[in-house]
Protein backbone atom coordinates (compact mmCIF):
# COMPACT_ATOMS: atom_id res chain seq x y z
CA UNK A 1 0.00 0.00 0.00
CA UNK A 2 2.58 2.57 0.77
CA UNK A 3 4.57 1.29 -2.16
CA UNK A 4 1.94 2.62 -4.31
CA UNK A 5 1.14 5.97 -2.48
CA UNK A 6 4.63 6.73 -2.30
CA UNK A 7 5.52 9.93 -4.23
CA UNK A 8 9.47 8.80 -5.17
CA UNK A 9 10.49 11.01 -8.17
CA UNK A 10 11.22 8.43 -11.07
CA UNK A 11 11.53 9.43 -14.83
CA UNK A 12 8.29 8.02 -15.57
CA UNK A 13 6.67 10.83 -12.96
CA UNK A 14 9.08 13.59 -13.74
CA UNK A 15 8.10 12.89 -17.42
CA UNK A 16 4.34 13.20 -16.68
CA UNK A 17 5.12 16.32 -14.84
CA UNK A 18 6.46 17.48 -17.46
CA UNK A 19 4.03 17.17 -19.63
CA UNK A 20 1.25 18.16 -17.62
CA UNK A 21 2.77 21.52 -16.56
CA UNK A 22 3.75 22.08 -20.13
CA UNK A 23 0.02 21.55 -20.96
CA UNK A 24 -1.01 24.12 -18.47
CA UNK A 25 1.35 26.49 -19.34
CA UNK A 26 0.39 26.38 -23.33
CA UNK A 27 -3.22 26.76 -22.17
CA UNK A 28 -2.25 29.73 -19.59
CA UNK A 29 -0.55 31.44 -22.76
CA UNK A 30 -3.65 31.61 -24.78
CA UNK A 31 -5.65 32.73 -21.84
CA UNK A 32 -2.57 35.46 -20.41
CA UNK A 33 -4.16 38.81 -20.48
CA UNK A 34 -1.34 41.12 -20.79
CA UNK A 35 -2.85 44.79 -19.99
CA UNK A 36 0.57 47.02 -20.24
CA UNK A 37 3.35 45.94 -22.46
CA UNK A 38 5.64 47.91 -25.32
CA UNK A 39 3.53 47.82 -28.45
CA UNK A 40 4.76 46.63 -31.43
CA UNK A 41 6.44 48.37 -33.16
CA UNK A 42 4.53 50.10 -36.12
CA UNK A 43 7.12 51.19 -38.24
CA UNK A 44 7.46 47.52 -39.32
CA UNK A 45 4.74 47.04 -41.02
CA UNK A 46 5.67 49.42 -43.27
CA UNK A 47 8.02 47.10 -45.14
CA UNK A 48 4.37 45.95 -46.37
CA UNK A 49 4.04 47.24 -49.53
CA UNK A 50 1.10 47.78 -52.03
CA UNK A 51 2.53 46.43 -55.60
CA UNK A 52 4.71 43.31 -55.98
CA UNK A 53 7.22 45.52 -58.17
CA UNK A 54 10.38 47.80 -56.31
CA UNK A 55 13.15 49.23 -57.82
CA UNK A 56 16.42 48.32 -57.43
CA UNK A 57 17.27 44.54 -56.19
CA UNK A 58 14.26 42.28 -55.46
CA UNK A 59 14.37 41.98 -51.34
CA UNK A 60 12.06 38.91 -49.57
CA UNK A 61 9.36 40.42 -48.22
CA UNK A 62 9.45 40.68 -44.57
CA UNK A 63 7.31 38.16 -42.42
CA UNK A 64 5.81 40.03 -40.04
CA UNK A 65 3.99 38.25 -36.97
CA UNK A 66 1.19 39.64 -34.60
CA UNK A 67 1.80 39.00 -30.96
CA UNK A 68 -1.65 38.52 -29.99
CA UNK A 69 -2.53 36.02 -32.86
CA UNK A 70 -2.72 33.03 -30.41
CA UNK A 71 -4.02 34.94 -27.77
CA UNK A 72 -8.27 34.42 -26.90
CA UNK A 73 -8.08 37.62 -24.60
CA UNK A 74 -6.54 39.73 -27.07
CA UNK A 75 -9.14 38.65 -29.92
CA UNK A 76 -12.37 39.06 -27.75
CA UNK A 77 -10.69 42.55 -27.09
CA UNK A 78 -10.27 43.34 -30.80
CA UNK A 79 -14.16 42.34 -31.43
CA UNK A 80 -15.34 44.90 -28.32
CA UNK A 81 -13.29 47.26 -30.55
CA UNK A 82 -14.70 46.19 -33.95
CA UNK A 83 -17.96 47.34 -32.43
CA UNK A 84 -16.91 50.50 -30.30
CA UNK A 85 -14.95 51.58 -33.60
CA UNK A 86 -17.93 51.46 -35.61
CA UNK A 87 -15.90 48.61 -38.33
CA UNK A 88 -19.45 47.15 -38.03
CA UNK A 89 -21.31 50.39 -39.66
CA UNK A 90 -19.26 49.12 -43.10
CA UNK A 91 -18.15 45.54 -42.41
CA UNK A 92 -21.81 44.75 -40.81
CA UNK A 93 -20.07 42.38 -38.05
CA UNK A 94 -17.54 40.82 -40.84
CA UNK A 95 -20.49 40.06 -43.14
CA UNK A 96 -20.08 43.15 -45.05
CA UNK A 97 -22.12 45.66 -46.56
CA UNK A 98 -20.95 49.43 -47.66
CA UNK A 99 -17.60 47.97 -46.91
CA UNK A 100 -16.14 44.33 -48.10
CA UNK A 101 -17.13 41.18 -45.86
CA UNK A 102 -14.75 39.65 -44.37
CA UNK A 103 -15.81 36.59 -43.60
CA UNK A 104 -14.67 35.02 -47.09
CA UNK A 105 -11.31 34.18 -48.55
CA UNK A 106 -11.13 36.72 -51.08
CA UNK A 107 -8.80 39.67 -49.65
CA UNK A 108 -8.21 43.04 -51.73
CA UNK A 109 -5.64 44.41 -49.74
CA UNK A 110 -4.31 40.83 -48.17
CA UNK A 111 -5.27 38.82 -45.70
CA UNK A 112 -1.58 38.52 -44.02
CA UNK A 113 -1.41 40.41 -40.27
CA UNK A 114 1.07 43.16 -41.59
CA UNK A 115 -1.46 43.36 -44.69
CA UNK A 116 -4.66 44.02 -42.27
CA UNK A 117 -2.29 45.93 -40.18
CA UNK A 118 -1.47 48.25 -42.87
CA UNK A 119 -5.13 48.64 -44.22
CA UNK A 120 -6.44 50.16 -40.34
CA UNK A 121 -3.36 51.95 -40.41
CA UNK A 122 -3.15 53.55 -43.69
CA UNK A 123 -7.07 53.62 -45.02
CA UNK A 124 -8.08 52.30 -48.36
CA UNK A 125 -9.49 53.99 -51.27
CA UNK A 126 -13.03 54.62 -51.72
CA UNK A 127 -14.28 54.27 -47.77
CA UNK A 128 -11.68 52.62 -45.38
CA UNK A 129 -10.79 55.13 -43.20
CA UNK A 130 -7.28 55.83 -42.25
CA UNK A 131 -6.87 54.67 -38.05
CA UNK A 132 -3.53 56.00 -37.89
CA UNK A 133 -3.07 58.05 -34.30
CA UNK A 134 -6.26 57.19 -32.99
CA UNK A 135 -5.83 54.17 -31.73
CA UNK A 136 -2.12 52.71 -30.30
CA UNK A 137 -0.64 49.97 -32.07
CA UNK A 138 -1.31 47.11 -29.92
CA UNK A 139 -5.43 47.51 -30.42
CA UNK A 140 -4.60 47.86 -34.00
CA UNK A 141 -2.65 44.34 -33.52
CA UNK A 142 -6.11 43.43 -31.25
CA UNK A 143 -8.18 44.24 -34.19
CA UNK A 144 -5.87 42.60 -36.65
CA UNK A 145 -6.30 39.49 -34.69
CA UNK A 146 -9.84 39.55 -34.62
CA UNK A 147 -10.69 39.97 -38.17
CA UNK A 148 -8.43 37.22 -38.93
CA UNK A 149 -10.86 35.55 -36.78
CA UNK A 150 -13.81 37.02 -38.74
CA UNK A 151 -12.29 35.25 -41.59
CA UNK A 152 -11.68 31.86 -40.17
CA UNK A 153 -8.15 32.26 -40.38
CA UNK A 154 -6.91 32.45 -36.97
CA UNK A 155 -6.84 28.87 -35.00
CA UNK A 156 -10.09 27.80 -33.59
CA UNK A 157 -9.14 27.61 -30.36
CA UNK A 158 -8.87 31.41 -29.75
CA UNK A 159 -11.52 32.73 -31.75
CA UNK A 160 -14.62 34.07 -29.85
CA UNK A 161 -17.49 32.39 -28.53
CA UNK A 162 -20.24 34.86 -27.77
CA UNK A 163 -21.47 38.03 -28.92
CA UNK A 164 -22.02 40.50 -25.73
CA UNK A 165 -25.29 41.61 -27.43
CA UNK A 166 -28.24 38.88 -28.44
CA UNK A 167 -26.77 36.15 -31.30
CA UNK A 168 -28.05 36.57 -34.17
CA UNK A 169 -24.78 34.89 -36.35
CA UNK A 170 -23.10 31.75 -35.28
CA UNK A 171 -20.16 32.71 -33.22
CA UNK A 172 -16.76 32.76 -34.89
CA UNK A 173 -15.94 29.79 -32.93
CA UNK A 174 -18.10 27.70 -34.94
CA UNK A 175 -17.28 28.67 -38.04
CA UNK A 176 -15.12 25.99 -40.50
CA UNK A 177 -11.80 27.15 -41.65
CA UNK A 178 -11.93 27.98 -45.49
CA UNK A 179 -15.87 27.82 -45.71
CA UNK A 180 -16.84 30.62 -43.92
CA UNK A 181 -20.39 30.75 -43.76
CA UNK A 182 -22.00 34.33 -44.88
CA UNK A 183 -23.53 35.99 -42.15
CA UNK A 184 -27.08 37.19 -43.52
CA UNK A 185 -28.75 35.07 -46.54
CA UNK A 186 -31.14 37.38 -47.79
CA UNK A 187 -34.83 35.87 -48.14
CA UNK A 188 -35.47 34.19 -52.01
CA UNK A 189 -37.04 37.12 -53.68
CA UNK A 190 -40.31 36.06 -55.80
CA UNK A 191 -40.05 36.36 -59.32
CA UNK A 192 -42.39 38.42 -61.15
CA UNK B 1 10.82 23.17 34.80
CA UNK B 2 8.23 23.32 32.71
CA UNK B 3 9.07 24.93 29.81
CA UNK B 4 7.59 28.24 28.94
CA UNK B 5 4.42 28.08 27.19
CA UNK B 6 4.34 29.28 23.29
CA UNK B 7 2.46 32.99 23.71
CA UNK B 8 0.66 32.10 20.23
CA UNK B 9 -2.73 31.10 21.55
CA UNK B 10 -3.05 34.65 24.09
CA UNK B 11 -1.90 36.44 21.02
CA UNK B 12 -4.17 34.90 18.44
CA UNK B 13 -7.13 35.29 20.63
CA UNK B 14 -6.23 39.51 21.90
CA UNK B 15 -5.63 40.04 18.20
CA UNK B 16 -8.98 38.27 16.67
CA UNK B 17 -10.89 40.04 19.74
CA UNK B 18 -9.32 43.55 18.32
CA UNK B 19 -10.42 42.55 15.48
CA UNK B 20 -14.08 41.87 16.33
CA UNK B 21 -14.12 45.15 17.96
CA UNK B 22 -12.31 47.36 15.17
CA UNK B 23 -14.99 45.74 12.66
CA UNK B 24 -17.70 46.39 14.31
CA UNK B 25 -16.74 50.35 15.33
CA UNK B 26 -15.81 50.64 11.36
CA UNK B 27 -18.86 49.00 10.20
CA UNK B 28 -20.85 51.12 12.41
CA UNK B 29 -19.12 54.33 11.30
CA UNK B 30 -20.59 56.00 8.36
CA UNK B 31 -18.55 55.51 5.09
CA UNK B 32 -20.35 52.63 2.36
CA UNK B 33 -22.22 51.10 5.49
CA UNK B 34 -25.07 49.40 5.80
CA UNK B 35 -25.57 50.19 9.14
CA UNK B 36 -25.55 53.88 9.15
CA UNK B 37 -28.89 54.51 7.09
CA UNK B 38 -29.53 57.61 5.28
CA UNK B 39 -32.79 56.78 3.39
CA UNK B 40 -35.96 54.93 4.42
CA UNK B 41 -34.62 51.98 2.17
CA UNK B 42 -31.68 51.19 4.54
CA UNK B 43 -33.26 52.43 7.54
CA UNK B 44 -35.80 48.92 6.89
CA UNK B 45 -33.06 46.84 6.03
CA UNK B 46 -30.78 48.18 9.03
CA UNK B 47 -33.60 47.84 11.51
CA UNK B 48 -34.74 44.32 9.98
CA UNK B 49 -30.73 43.69 10.92
CA UNK B 50 -30.68 44.72 14.19
CA UNK B 51 -33.86 43.04 14.98
CA UNK B 52 -32.98 39.78 13.75
CA UNK B 53 -29.05 40.40 15.43
CA UNK B 54 -31.33 40.98 18.91
CA UNK B 55 -33.07 38.12 19.22
CA UNK B 56 -30.51 35.53 17.97
CA UNK B 57 -28.13 37.20 20.47
CA UNK B 58 -30.79 36.49 23.29
CA UNK B 59 -31.58 33.06 21.88
CA UNK B 60 -27.58 32.32 22.20
CA UNK B 61 -27.66 33.34 25.80
CA UNK B 62 -30.21 31.12 26.55
CA UNK B 63 -29.36 28.30 24.94
CA UNK B 64 -25.56 28.51 26.21
CA UNK B 65 -26.69 29.03 29.52
CA UNK B 66 -29.08 26.33 29.66
CA UNK B 67 -26.15 24.01 28.06
CA UNK B 68 -23.68 25.56 30.69
CA UNK B 69 -26.28 24.70 33.71
CA UNK B 70 -27.08 21.38 32.20
CA UNK B 71 -23.10 20.46 32.21
CA UNK B 72 -22.43 21.68 36.04
CA UNK B 73 -25.48 19.74 36.78
CA UNK B 74 -24.33 16.75 35.55
CA UNK B 75 -20.84 17.26 37.27
CA UNK B 76 -22.23 17.40 40.21
CA UNK B 77 -23.89 14.18 40.04
CA UNK B 78 -22.86 10.68 40.75
CA UNK B 79 -22.82 8.26 37.88
CA UNK B 80 -24.96 6.08 38.22
CA UNK B 81 -24.53 1.99 37.62
CA UNK B 82 -24.42 0.67 33.91
CA UNK B 83 -28.08 -1.01 34.62
CA UNK B 84 -29.67 2.43 35.24
CA UNK B 85 -28.11 4.71 32.98
CA UNK B 86 -31.17 4.57 30.25
CA UNK B 87 -34.18 4.04 32.65
CA UNK B 88 -36.29 6.99 33.63
CA UNK B 89 -39.25 7.10 35.82
CA UNK B 90 -42.50 7.69 33.07
CA UNK B 91 -43.00 11.00 34.68
CA UNK B 92 -39.16 12.12 33.73
CA UNK B 93 -39.74 10.56 30.50
CA UNK B 94 -43.17 13.20 30.27
CA UNK B 95 -41.69 16.11 31.48
CA UNK B 96 -38.24 15.88 28.77
CA UNK B 97 -40.82 15.14 26.15
CA UNK B 98 -42.49 18.22 26.95
CA UNK B 99 -39.65 20.04 27.27
CA UNK B 100 -38.28 19.04 23.74
CA UNK B 101 -42.08 19.97 22.10
CA UNK B 102 -42.02 23.09 23.47
CA UNK B 103 -38.44 24.42 22.74
CA UNK B 104 -38.69 22.95 19.15
CA UNK B 105 -42.47 24.93 18.80
CA UNK B 106 -40.88 28.23 19.80
CA UNK B 107 -37.70 27.74 17.54
CA UNK B 108 -40.46 27.32 15.00
CA UNK B 109 -42.01 30.07 16.01
CA UNK B 110 -39.07 32.22 15.65
CA UNK B 111 -38.22 31.12 12.28
CA UNK B 112 -41.08 31.32 10.83
CA UNK B 113 -41.41 35.03 12.59
CA UNK B 114 -38.02 35.93 10.65
CA UNK B 115 -39.19 34.66 7.65
CA UNK B 116 -42.72 36.81 7.39
CA UNK B 117 -40.33 40.22 8.71
CA UNK B 118 -37.65 39.78 6.20
CA UNK B 119 -40.32 39.15 3.05
CA UNK B 120 -42.47 42.16 4.68
CA UNK B 121 -39.23 44.30 4.71
CA UNK B 122 -38.28 43.62 1.48
CA UNK B 123 -41.59 44.00 -0.26
CA UNK B 124 -41.96 47.48 1.64
CA UNK B 125 -38.27 48.37 0.39
CA UNK B 126 -39.41 47.11 -3.15
CA UNK B 127 -42.66 49.72 -3.09
CA UNK B 128 -41.37 52.81 -4.94
CA UNK B 129 -42.45 55.73 -1.79
CA UNK B 130 -44.20 58.93 -3.13
CA UNK B 131 -45.06 60.01 -6.61
CA UNK B 132 -43.22 62.38 -9.11
CA UNK B 133 -39.86 60.91 -8.47
CA UNK B 134 -37.26 61.88 -10.11
CA UNK B 135 -36.10 59.70 -13.04
CA UNK B 136 -31.91 58.91 -13.90
CA UNK B 137 -30.86 55.80 -15.91
CA UNK B 138 -27.49 54.30 -14.79
CA UNK B 139 -25.93 51.97 -17.14
CA UNK B 140 -23.33 49.46 -16.13
CA UNK B 141 -19.81 49.17 -18.04
CA UNK B 142 -16.46 47.46 -17.42
CA UNK B 143 -15.56 49.29 -15.15
CA UNK B 144 -17.77 52.24 -14.84
CA UNK B 145 -21.08 53.84 -14.53
CA UNK B 146 -22.55 55.89 -16.82
CA UNK B 147 -25.43 58.05 -15.38
CA UNK B 148 -28.28 59.82 -18.00
CA UNK B 149 -30.41 62.30 -17.02
CA UNK B 150 -33.47 62.01 -19.23
CA UNK B 151 -36.05 65.35 -19.08
CA UNK B 152 -39.36 65.76 -21.16
CA UNK B 153 -37.33 68.61 -23.46
CA UNK B 154 -34.50 66.63 -24.92
CA UNK B 155 -32.07 69.65 -25.10
CA UNK B 156 -31.94 69.29 -21.31
CA UNK B 157 -30.62 65.53 -21.17
CA UNK B 158 -27.35 65.27 -20.57
CA UNK B 159 -24.48 62.24 -18.96
CA UNK B 160 -22.74 62.00 -16.32
CA UNK B 161 -20.01 59.03 -15.04
CA UNK B 162 -19.73 57.81 -11.37
CA UNK B 163 -21.29 60.47 -9.76
CA UNK B 164 -25.06 60.64 -8.99
CA UNK B 165 -26.36 64.02 -8.11
CA UNK B 166 -29.76 64.00 -6.36
CA UNK B 167 -32.16 66.42 -4.13
CA UNK B 168 -32.53 65.32 -0.51
CA UNK B 169 -36.12 63.91 0.59
CA UNK B 170 -37.19 62.89 -3.06
CA UNK B 171 -37.62 59.78 -4.02
CA UNK B 172 -35.57 58.76 -6.98
CA UNK B 173 -36.25 56.34 -9.40
CA UNK B 174 -33.31 54.41 -11.41
CA UNK B 175 -33.82 52.47 -14.74
CA UNK B 176 -30.91 50.12 -15.11
CA UNK B 177 -29.13 48.19 -17.59
CA UNK B 178 -25.48 46.54 -18.92
CA UNK B 179 -23.52 47.33 -21.27
CA UNK B 180 -21.30 43.95 -21.19
CA UNK B 181 -21.89 41.58 -18.56
CA UNK B 182 -23.87 41.57 -15.08
CA UNK B 183 -23.11 44.43 -12.54
CA UNK B 184 -24.77 45.39 -9.22
CA UNK B 185 -26.07 48.85 -7.97
CA UNK B 186 -25.25 48.94 -4.22
CA UNK B 187 -25.25 52.14 -2.11
CA UNK B 188 -24.95 50.39 1.72
CA UNK B 189 -26.66 53.67 3.14
CA UNK B 190 -29.07 54.49 0.92
CA UNK B 191 -29.96 51.55 -0.71
CA UNK B 192 -29.76 48.55 -3.08
CA UNK B 193 -28.76 45.88 -4.15
CA UNK B 194 -30.34 45.45 -7.85
CA UNK B 195 -28.46 44.06 -10.67
CA UNK B 196 -27.57 45.49 -13.76
CA UNK B 197 -28.38 43.32 -16.78
CA UNK B 198 -27.00 43.32 -20.20
CA UNK B 199 -30.36 43.34 -22.69
CA UNK B 200 -33.05 43.89 -19.98
CA UNK B 201 -34.10 46.83 -17.79
CA UNK B 202 -33.97 46.98 -13.87
CA UNK B 203 -35.55 49.36 -11.56
CA UNK B 204 -34.58 50.35 -8.28
CA UNK B 205 -35.61 53.58 -6.12
CA UNK B 206 -34.28 55.37 -3.00
CA UNK B 207 -34.28 58.48 -1.31
CA UNK B 208 -31.52 60.13 1.09
CA UNK B 209 -33.00 61.75 3.88
CA UNK B 210 -30.01 63.60 4.58
CA UNK B 211 -27.53 65.46 2.54
CA UNK B 212 -24.14 64.09 1.72
CA UNK B 213 -22.20 62.08 -0.22
CA UNK B 214 -22.37 58.26 0.20
CA UNK B 215 -20.02 55.78 -1.94
CA UNK B 216 -21.80 53.08 -3.62
CA UNK B 217 -20.05 49.98 -5.21
CA UNK B 218 -20.66 47.65 -7.93
CA UNK B 219 -21.96 44.47 -6.35
CA UNK B 220 -21.44 41.78 -8.95
CA UNK B 221 -18.58 40.11 -9.55
CA UNK B 222 -17.90 41.60 -13.06
CA UNK B 223 -14.21 40.78 -14.33
CA UNK B 224 -10.45 42.65 -13.19
CA UNK B 225 -11.88 45.67 -12.27
CA UNK B 226 -14.57 44.84 -10.00
CA UNK B 227 -12.83 46.39 -7.00
CA UNK B 228 -12.52 49.61 -8.45
CA UNK B 229 -15.92 49.90 -9.81
CA UNK B 230 -17.57 52.82 -7.08
CA UNK B 231 -19.94 55.27 -7.42
CA UNK B 232 -20.87 58.48 -5.29
CA UNK B 233 -24.22 59.76 -4.41
CA UNK B 234 -24.04 63.47 -3.49
CA UNK B 235 -27.47 63.96 -1.53
CA UNK B 236 -28.19 67.80 -2.25
CA UNK B 237 -30.16 70.49 -0.75
CA UNK B 238 -33.21 71.48 -3.67
CA UNK B 239 -31.61 74.35 -4.99
CA UNK B 240 -28.10 72.93 -4.98
CA UNK B 241 -29.24 70.37 -6.72
CA UNK B 242 -30.94 72.46 -9.16
CA UNK B 243 -28.00 74.64 -9.96
CA UNK B 244 -25.91 71.64 -10.45
CA UNK B 245 -28.67 70.32 -12.97
CA UNK B 246 -28.32 73.27 -14.97
CA UNK B 247 -24.67 73.64 -14.89
CA UNK B 248 -24.24 70.07 -16.33
CA UNK B 249 -27.31 70.59 -19.22
CA UNK B 250 -24.99 73.33 -20.64
CA UNK B 251 -22.86 72.93 -22.83
CA UNK B 252 -18.59 72.51 -22.12
CA UNK B 253 -17.32 75.61 -21.75
CA UNK B 254 -15.44 76.69 -25.00
CA UNK B 255 -11.24 77.05 -24.22
CA UNK B 256 -10.32 80.99 -23.71
CA UNK B 257 -6.58 81.13 -23.70
CA UNK B 258 -3.93 79.79 -26.13
CA UNK B 259 -2.71 76.56 -23.31
CA UNK B 260 -6.70 74.90 -23.22
CA UNK B 261 -6.78 75.92 -27.26
CA UNK B 262 -4.15 73.40 -27.60
CA UNK B 263 -5.52 71.04 -25.33
CA UNK B 264 -8.82 71.23 -27.17
CA UNK B 265 -6.79 70.34 -30.20
CA UNK B 266 -4.98 67.64 -28.77
CA UNK B 267 -8.05 66.32 -27.55
CA UNK B 268 -9.45 66.19 -30.77
CA UNK B 269 -6.84 65.08 -33.13
CA UNK B 270 -5.65 62.23 -30.44
CA UNK B 271 -7.03 58.93 -30.14
CA UNK B 272 -9.22 60.85 -26.82
CA UNK B 273 -12.28 61.34 -29.55
CA UNK B 274 -12.57 57.79 -30.39
CA UNK B 275 -14.00 56.91 -27.19
CA UNK B 276 -15.02 59.71 -25.07
CA UNK B 277 -17.84 63.00 -26.11
CA UNK B 278 -17.10 66.31 -24.85
CA UNK B 279 -21.13 68.35 -25.93
CA UNK B 280 -20.52 71.27 -27.87
CA UNK B 281 -17.25 69.81 -30.12
CA UNK B 282 -17.42 67.20 -32.27
CA UNK B 283 -16.07 64.67 -29.81
CA UNK B 284 -19.26 62.42 -29.07
CA UNK B 285 -17.86 58.45 -29.05
CA UNK B 286 -19.98 56.70 -26.62
CA UNK B 287 -17.37 53.76 -25.61
CA UNK B 288 -15.76 55.97 -23.02
CA UNK B 289 -17.27 58.16 -19.73
CA UNK B 290 -18.52 61.57 -21.13
CA UNK B 291 -15.78 63.94 -19.99
CA UNK B 292 -18.35 67.52 -21.14
CA UNK B 293 -18.05 68.19 -16.43
CA UNK B 294 -14.88 66.19 -16.08
CA UNK B 295 -13.56 68.69 -13.97
CA UNK B 296 -16.87 68.87 -11.58
CA UNK B 297 -16.62 65.51 -10.71
CA UNK B 298 -14.61 64.60 -7.47
CA UNK B 299 -13.06 61.73 -8.14
CA UNK B 300 -11.31 59.97 -11.80
CA UNK B 301 -11.47 56.42 -13.20
CA UNK B 302 -15.01 55.36 -11.04
CA UNK B 303 -13.66 56.40 -7.55
CA UNK B 304 -10.11 54.90 -8.32
CA UNK B 305 -8.46 58.30 -7.32
CA UNK B 306 -9.30 61.96 -6.66
CA UNK B 307 -9.56 64.46 -9.56
CA UNK B 308 -6.39 66.60 -9.83
CA UNK B 309 -3.91 67.42 -12.05
CA UNK B 310 -1.47 65.00 -10.82
CA UNK B 311 -3.31 61.82 -10.97
CA UNK B 312 -5.43 62.83 -14.33
CA UNK B 313 -2.18 63.38 -15.84
CA UNK B 314 -0.74 59.37 -14.30
CA UNK B 315 -3.94 58.42 -15.68
CA UNK B 316 -3.78 59.62 -19.26
CA UNK B 317 -0.42 58.55 -20.36
CA UNK B 318 -0.56 55.70 -17.94
CA UNK B 319 -4.17 53.86 -17.14
CA UNK B 320 -2.72 50.18 -17.34
CA UNK B 321 -0.70 50.88 -13.99
CA UNK B 322 -3.13 52.47 -12.19
CA UNK B 323 -6.52 49.98 -13.14
CA UNK B 324 -5.17 47.12 -14.79
CA UNK B 325 -6.85 45.92 -17.60
CA UNK B 326 -9.12 49.22 -17.81
CA UNK B 327 -10.45 49.30 -21.29
CA UNK B 328 -8.43 52.86 -21.58
CA UNK B 329 -5.24 52.46 -23.53
CA UNK B 330 -1.99 54.22 -22.53
CA UNK B 331 -1.07 57.13 -24.39
CA UNK B 332 2.15 58.68 -25.24
CA UNK B 333 2.41 62.74 -25.42
CA UNK B 334 5.29 64.94 -25.40
CA UNK B 335 5.32 67.30 -22.46
CA UNK B 336 3.75 70.43 -24.15
CA UNK B 337 0.83 68.56 -25.18
CA UNK B 338 -0.28 66.90 -22.10
CA UNK B 339 0.37 70.00 -20.42
CA UNK B 340 -1.99 71.67 -22.94
CA UNK B 341 -4.75 68.32 -22.57
CA UNK B 342 -4.58 68.53 -18.56
CA UNK B 343 -5.22 72.50 -18.89
CA UNK B 344 -8.43 71.89 -20.93
CA UNK B 345 -9.60 68.48 -19.01
CA UNK B 346 -9.74 70.88 -15.91
CA UNK B 347 -11.39 73.77 -17.90
CA UNK B 348 -14.51 71.49 -18.07
CA UNK B 349 -15.95 72.96 -14.78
Amino acid sequence: MTRILSLAPTPMRWGGLFIVALAAMLSCKREQRRFRETPPSATAANLVTMSELQPGPAVIEAELRNPYEDNAYAVSEGKRLFDQMNCSGCHSHGGGGIGPPLTDNEWIYGSEPQNIFSTIIEGRPNGMPAFRGKLPNYQIWQLVAYVRALGGIQGKAVRTTRDDHMMYKESEQARDKGHPSPTFVPPTSVKQ
Amino acid sequence: MMPARPRVPTRFASTLSACVVVAFVVGCSGWQSALDPKGPRADAVAKLHWSLVTVAAVVYVIVISALIYALWRGSRRELPDQAHIHRETPEQADTMKRGVVIAVAITAVVMLSFVFTSVSVGSSVARVDGNKPLRIDVVGHQWWWEVKYPDADPHNNFETANEIHVPVGRPVLIKMTAQDVIHSFWAPNIGGKKDLIPGHETVTWFRADSAGVYRGQCAEFCGHEHAKMAFFIVAEPRLEFESWLQKQRGEAPQPTDSLTQAGQKVFLSGPCVMCHTISGTPAAATAGPNLTHLASRRTIAAGTLPNNTGNLAGWILDPQTIKPGVKMPPNQLDPQSLRALLAYLESLK
